[in-house]
């Protein structure tokens, strides 16, 4: 095959992929599927961690594998890239959606982290309203909040920027 | 038990300096995990094992560029587990017991306000993997930082138990606190070539966030006065001893295992 079409076809395969976290969202929603790179026949995929130690990583490139092998790609490289650092911006629109729609606040765009003692304005998965507390700044993975709305009272997760 | 080997490391220069950043960031990061399932509340309890996590992964990106570096044939998990206290680097203020919370969130305090103008100023560095780890772990320990001040402020202006703790835990962990800004020859000649930084920089900018933090905390600044060191030559408190054959029992008693 000629290595434009085995990189197409790498990437569709890799995209396919979900965080096994959030399984409404796909690696290349997420913005963590960096590069597709064919070389002589051989596939090489980078990927680049939400959080240094996001224990999901592990799982993704062995889905990425798996995913490769039964598009017929075999021995492919899964690299993990550290530079540049991930950022909750590089997360697509449709990825947002898609997250808003599963019930978790999606990570507002460039917003000032550096902001130590800061708040971010954070709106209601379930009711759209911004009247919203947090409960916890850690949740229950390293990538979220724990949030409740006071208009609807729902508890919810939010995607931390980053 | 069965018989385990120490790995040797060549510590040179860069091997160095990875594996001091490495270290801390592992022994911080294992005392933070000795709080699972005993926080004080389910939210903290989740907060430090979190911190913990992203510790152990800061800690994994150095050992892996300090085993490329080194290029011995070494990995991660030999550097972590095949190394006993005398070749381990990490500061003295890691590797102390938890203690109750308020040491263990005053202790993370007093480290992220260091690392987390450090880790942003390292983003320059011209070693092109300490930059990338360094752009990684900056946006974790500004959180780090931001929660764990909110913590001291909460605990110091608190109540009068919450108060008494923090102060004590403030006084016993002072004389931890010089160590991070001590560079040696080896690191000295990374700071020439542009690959690492003085630690003594960035000791206005930490003096003034505690300061600050501090201040809103109630809580008094203690003079400056006779510094604890001897972490980064090897020469530690007897608590590692104990956290490392916590941490290497399996590793040790069953050498070359996998999953």
């Amino acid at each position: 095959m000629e290595d434009a079409a085995l990189r197409q076809r790498a990437i569709e395969a890799a995209s396919t992929v979900v965080d096994p976290e959030i399984p409404v969202l796909t690696i290349a929603d997420l913005g963590v599927l960096r590069a597709v790179v064919v070389d002589g026949g051989r596939v090489r995929v980078d990927i680049t961690p939400t959080y240094s130690g996001c224990p999901a990583m592990n799982m993704i490139a062995v889905e990425i594998d798996l995913a490769l092998a039964r598009a017929g790609i075999d021995g492919a490289e899964v690299r993990t890239v550290l530079s540049p650092a991930w950022t909750t911006d590089w997360m697509t629109e449709d990825g947002r959606r898609k997250l808003r729609d599963y019930g978790v606040a999606p990570p507002q765009k460039g917003q000032g982290r550096r902001a130590l003692f800061g708040r971010d304005t954070v709106e209601c998965p379930q009711c759209g309203s911004t009247d919203t507390t947090q409960l916890a700044e850690f949740g229950s993975t390293s990538c979220k909040a724990l949030w409740r709305c006071e208009t609807c009272r729902e508890p919810f997760d939010y995607f931390k920027c980053h | 038990m069965a018989a385990t080997t120490n790995i040797r490391v060549t510590e040179t220069p860069l091997v160095l300096y990875a594996l001091r950043r490495a270290d801390d960031a592992l022994v911080l990061g294992h005392r933070l995990s000795e709080w699972c399932g005993r926080g004080p509340a389910l939210e903290e309890d989740m907060a430090l094992a979190n911190i913990g996590l992203d510790l152990l992964g800061q800690a994994r990106s150095l050992y892996a560029y300090a085993a490329e570096v080194e290029a011995a044939g070494h990995d991660e998990d030999g550097y972590a587990y095949l190394r006993e206290a005398p070749q381990y680097r990490n500061l003295l203020l890691a590797e102390l017991p938890n203690g109750d919370f308020a040491r263990t969130i005053l202790r993370q305090f007093l480290y992220a306000a260091f690392a987390d103008p450090y880790w942003r100023a390292m983003m320059r560095s011209t070693d092109p993997t300490l930059a990338a780890v360094a752009a990684k772990s900056e946006k974790e320990t500004a959180y780090h930082l931001r929660h764990t001040a909110e913590w001291v402020i909460r605990l110091g202006d608190g109540t009068g138990e919450s108060h008494r703790r923090i102060a004590q835990a403030l006084d016993d962990l002072w004389p931890y606190t010089g160590e991070m800004f001590e560079a040696d020859a080896a690191e000295h000649a990374l700071v020439e070539s542009g690959a690492a930084l003085d630690p003594a920089a960035f000791r206005a900018e930490w003096e003034r966030t505690v300061a600050d933090v501090l201040s809103q905390a109630t809580l008094a600044v203690p003079p400056s006065g006779w510094m604890q060191k001897g972490g980064r030559t090897g020469r530690h408190s007897e608590h590692l001893g104990h956290l490392l054959a916590e941490m290497q029992s399996v590793a040790r008693a069953h050498p070359g295992a996998t999953w």
